[in-house]
């Protein structure tokens, strides 16, 4: 069956590439192809799954622990990132079991207020680099960077330079994530491919063994500004891409999907996709993440509705 | 396939749900049979299960904002324009009547004609029922003390199981008019006049969520449906077990939803009056202080 043969360890052509940039785009294009349709079918099948209730229940909680609970808008007040804060560390105010998220992720220039109130309990997560075009000057993106680092954020969400990467400079786009890295310091770095952008899984596939190669802690699939964001048959191939580059370099790098994810339906879905692709090794919030706002709401919906036995509606958790 | 005398083929219809102006199957993918009085196969209908319920009631939500925000005045304009469809599809709700409920024709005729007069009865209401269920209020002390009736939110209806278009819109269109959006169980055995009505709705004004149409067995829907944390109010006309109608009434209280008994014994061709109307809107009242 060709699903089946579709999940096996894709067979690296070369030996991994040495630092010269014509090694790399050799390596890089030298990547096997990805099967499209196979793609599409195997995360559509892996999608059909039914879940018993004690499994669901499981699940839910899982997926609330990997949520990065995220604001990114243009309005984004020190009140709004407060309250993101005191959300995200305790969900369900009703109920004292429901599990904290695993960080909050809001624009460098708030990093600092999201520090003060979630104090040393979740990561925080701060998108830098011009986010969401990434189009500005590397010495721009660096301060970016290193600001956000020092206002208290743990974690940097970057975006690559699509117009580079499309145009076929791998290099310019591998020295900048290094570079990037560098200005991190301590924080974990995750790469933001924008796959809406690159077109092809092939590209996803390139795209994900770059920012790996160049040091990313984590590859995030999308900025969640730009449409299509996160969908299953891309969260697929960047699955498989930390899966071989495990096999190959010995570690392990954690994939964020995020933009789109909105019920826990697809949340769960996205849980078989890892479980299935990368293993049991990846269900844990240090290597795999939602980005998201409005799935956190669904969740602790069916989080109720399983608690109490009826549905419960929007009326029962907060707006934001 | 079966011929008929003309040597036609018959078209055998399977109908669907209506689900915010939508038409989905029912996500269970069952249907069951549909027969005319007198016995003979009709259709088959979609029988909605407790995700059909559960996605109605986010249908029914979404559409509650829009339609609770337009004003009294394009909701009446927009309930008549139902009325105006239903007009232009007379004969075949006329069939559709005579079909399921027997009987002669002419009274089938003159069942479309009440439900069609009713659906302009109630349109009408829309700008008044402010007036007529509202007051200003005398108070002792510098205030201009109100009262409005606002909409509840989500109602969920069961429609009577006997009177298949008449009982069906006399429990649609009190809800509907004050703002509310509803989701309408059609009568079991005779659902298609209910089913009718959504290719009525769904090609006239009526936003999408507003009126939503499933076809099932109430009973298997209904306990979900009361003990939903996001329907407002339920209407359990339809529901001809008591036992039933105790238990729901039960549940609905869990998150104290207004809840509207059977009546015991339904005259659906009688002046209906406004307490339909006023069981499913809420009384807001307003302190304004008064002075320089």
């Amino acid at each position: 069956m060709s699903s089946a043969g579709y999940s096996r360890q894709v067979s690296l052509p070369h030996a991994l590439p040495d630092s010269s940039p014509a090694s790399l785009r050799a390596f890089l294009l030298g990547l096997p192809g990805v099967d499209e349709v196979g793609a599409v079918s195997r995360a559509a099948m892996l999608g059909t799954r039914s879940i018993k209730n004690d499994t669901k229940a499981w699940a839910i909680d899982t997926a609330i622990s990997m949520v990065d609970l995220t604001t990114l808008e243009g309005m984004d007040t020190v009140g709004k990132v407060r309250a993101l804060c005191a959300k995200a560390l305790r969900p369900d105010p009703t109920d004292a079991t429901a599990p904290s998220v695993a960080a909050v992720c809001v624009y460098g220039d708030l990093a600092g207020v999201a520090r003060e109130a979630v104090g040393d309990g979740l990561h925080v997560a701060a998108v830098a680099t011009a986010f969401p075009s990434g189009r500005a000057s590397l010495d721009v993106k660096l301060i970016d960077t290193k600001e956000a680092v020092a206002a208290g954020a743990d974690e940097i969400d970057m975006v690559i330079d699509r117009g580079a990467f499309l145009s076929g400079e791998y290099a310019r786009v591998f020295d900048e994530i290094v570079a990037v890295k560098q200005a991190c310091g301590h924080a974990h770095l995750k790469v933001i491919l924008e796959t809406g952008e690159l077109r092809t899984l092939d590209n996803v596939r390139r795209a994900s063994w770059l920012a790996m190669l160049a040091g990313a802690d984590f590859i995030k699939t999308s900025t969640g500004k730009v449409t299509p964001a996160a969908t299953p048959p891309v969260t697929l191939v960047m699955l498989e891409a930390v899966r071989d580059f495990e096999a190959a370099t010995g570690r392990r790098i954690g994939v964020k999907a995020a933009g789109g994810i909105r019920t826990s339906k697809d949340a769960i879905k996205y849980l078989v996709l890892v479980k299935e692709t990368a293993g049991d090794p990846w269900l844990t919030p240090d290597l795999f993440r939602f980005g998201a706002s409005t799935l956190l709401n669904d969740l602790l919906l069916q989080r109720q509705r399983l608690a109490t036995g009826h549905y419960s509606g929007p009326d029962y958790v907060t707006i934001d | 396939m079966t011929e008929n005398p003309t040597g036609r083929l018959d078209v055998r219809k399977t109908y669907k749900l209506f689900v915010g102006g939508a038409f989905p199957r029912s996500e269970s993918g069952r249907t069951y049979e549909v027969t005319a009085a007198d016995g003979t196969f009709l259709a088959n209908a979609a029988k909605a299960s407790r995700k059909d319920a559960r996605d109605a009631v986010l249908a029914a939500r979404k559409g509650f904002g829009a339609w609770n925000a337009a004003t009294a005045y394009n909701r009446c304009q927009v309930l008549y324009r139902i009325a105006e469809v239903m007009e232009g599809r007379r004969d075949q709700f006329v069939a559709d009547v005579l079909a399921a409920e027997g009987g002669s024709a002419a009274a089938a005729a003159d069942q479309v004609d009440a439900a069609i007069d009713r659906w302009v009865w109630y349109a009408g209401w829309a700008d008044k029922l402010a007036q007529v269920l509202g007051s200003a209020n005398p108070v002792a002390g510098p205030y201009f003390n109100f009262s409005v009736p606002e909409p509840t939110g989500v109602v969920v209806a069961v429609a009577p199981q006997d009177s298949s278009l008449l009982g069906l819109i006399s429990v649609i269109a009190p809800a509907v008019v004050s703002g509310n959006a509803v989701i309408v169980i059609a009568s079991t055995a005779r659902p298609l006049p209910a089913i009718t009505l959504t290719e009525v709705l769904a090609t006239s004004d009526v936003p999408g969520g507003v009126i939503n149409v499933l076809t099932g067995d109430p009973a298997e829907m209904m306990p979900w449906l009361a003990t939903h944390a996001d329907v407002n109010a339920i209407d359990l006309a339809g529901i001809t077990d008591a036992d039933l109608a105790v238990s729901l009434e039960r549940d609905a209280a869990g998150t104290v939803k207004r809840v509207r008994r059977p009546d015991r014994d339904p005259n659906w061709s009688a002046d209906p009056g406004l307490s339909r109307i006023r069981d499913f809107v809420e009384t807001k009242t307003v302190w304004h202080p008064m002075g320089v």
